[in-house]
């Protein structure tokens, strides 16, 4: 076998591996998406006033958070059927990355609304705001900034955990790379591709939160220009 | 088959994959952990070189998916003439990207040491080498070590990803288990259990442990 990394390889499979990247883009889409929702009712079991709630919320949140997502794809994409219930593999994909990283979310969520002064909620009372009022004229957008880089990393989190989607078939890079290698008994390309496509992507996409984050900070006065 | 019967037949199997899970963790943990202290230390250096290389290190491990570098190191490094053992690429990788996640804890914590101790420790003549080792690190631990914590959590979420480059861990026994018996509740659910108990029960009173031992080593803690 030929040693070395062979450009005219790499070059004949791009195309496959763009078009692989393209459905990446779409799995991580997708299932951020889904998580960002998943986390807001994350939350709101989080915030009821009913304690029973709160405790399976909170233990339901921790099972979820401290297993890994990889036992959770088989989990959902095995276990569904038996219960009649059968998903194509991106469908089971998307729910599970959904449901993993939204507990992340509400997490990020919790720590923004917790960012808002309390007195922002005395001054509402003492106004005599409703709740539902409060929330949407002074919490929530004094909470969203705070949440804005949280809410990226994850964005650039799920990014990266797409590839665990191969492992039940979903057609994304990093399964288009294993096929590749597989058909031409060639792993350096195809993978090699892989990462630089990841950095290519990634990268910047966490310079760009971690400007956020600065722009935050320095908005919310935690440090100087 | 009720699920005690399936415990008495596979339960073993599953015990002797978490073993191997559990060795898989401890060895990825060790590693990473010297990875972010040198990379730390580097990233902060006044060598632009060395802050270079910290810097390039850590972009790349951070900037790609564990999983591409897992399988770059056991499918990739061969055709270069380096051929690791599964288990050997497998903690590598792990010790690789997770040190690279440590080094920004450990350089966040550097920062976050007072500047008076800096100070304090050049107007006592120590040597650059000395203010790092005696002053600095042991402040440092209270200040990483709940970010840390989070990290070796992540870290045990992440040595499943090894079963997929054929070491013979937890993950790896589950989903053996269910092509065989195609039980796939009871073997991926006993699976996501085991791994629970371990990071809630074991993992995590451990690491809290440490960060109070920490925190009393500096004086802040509860005697």
């Amino acid at each position: 076998m030929e040693m070395g990394f062979r450009w005219d390889f790499a070059y004949e499979i791009l195309p496959q591996m763009l078009l692989a990247t393209f459905n990446t883009i779409i799995a991580a889409g997708v299932g951020y998406l889904i998580a960002l929702v998943v986390g807001l009712l994350f939350l709101l079991g989080q915030r009821t006033p009913y304690k029973i709630i709160n405790v399976i919320n909170r233990e339901i949140v921790e099972f979820i958070r401290s297993t890994p997502l990889l036992i959770q794809l088989f989990f959902v994409y095995f276990v569904l059927p038996q219960f009649g219930i059968t998903l194509s593999a991106w469908v089971c994909g998307m729910i599970t990355i959904g449901l993993h990283f939204g507990t992340y979310l509400s997490e990020v969520y919790r720590g923004a609304l917790e960012g808002v002064s309390k007195t922002q909620w005395e001054a509402c009372r003492a106004l005599n705001f409703s709740t539902l009022y409060t929330y949407r004229r002074i919490v929530l957008p004094q909470a969203f900034p705070i949440a804005i880089p949280g809410m990226g990393n994850y964005l650039v989190g799920i990014f990266k955990d797409t590839p665990l989607l191969s492992t039940i078939g979903v057609a994304e890079l990093f399964h288009a790379a294993t096929a590749v290698g597989g058909y031409n008994y060639r792993y350096l390309e195809p993978y090699t591709m892989v990462g630089i496509i990841f950095l290519i992507l990634s990268v910047p996409a966490a310079m760009w939160v971690r400007n956020l984050e600065r722009k935050v900070n320095i908005a919310q006065g935690k440090i100087k220009k | 088959m009720s699920y005690f019967a399936f415990l008495s037949e596979h339960g073993i199997t599953l015990l002797l994959g978490t073993v191997t899970t559990i060795k898989v963790l401890i060895c990825s943990m060790i590693l990473y952990v010297v990875i972010s202290m040198i990379f730390g230390l580097m990233r902060l250096s006044k060598n632009l070189v060395i802050q270079g290389i910290a810097t390039v290190y850590i972009e790349f491990f951070r900037g790609t998916s564990l999983l591409v570098q897992l399988f770059w190191v056991y499918y990739v490094l061969p055709f270069f003439g380096i051929s690791l053992e599964a288990f050997v690429a497998g903690v590598v990788a792990l010790g690789l990207n997770f040190g690279a996640y440590g080094a920004e804890i450990v350089r966040a914590g550097i920062l976050a040491v007072p500047k008076g101790q800096w100070e304090a420790a050049h107007a006592l003549n120590f040597s650059p080498a000395k203010r790092i080792k005696r002053i600095i690190i042991p402040q440092i631990f209270p200040i990483i070590l709940p970010p840390a914590a989070n990290l070796t959590v992540e870290l045990l979420k992440a040595t499943a990803l090894v079963a997929l480059v054929t070491v013979v861990d937890l993950t790896f026994e589950a989903k053996q288990i269910n092509s065989i018996t195609w039980l796939s509740a009871q073997c991926f659910g006993t699976a996501l259990l085991i791994y629970y108990f371990m990071a809630r029960f074991a993992l995590v009173p451990f690491l809290r442990w440490l960060e109070v031992l920490a925190a009393r080593k500096v004086g802040r803690g509860k005697a």
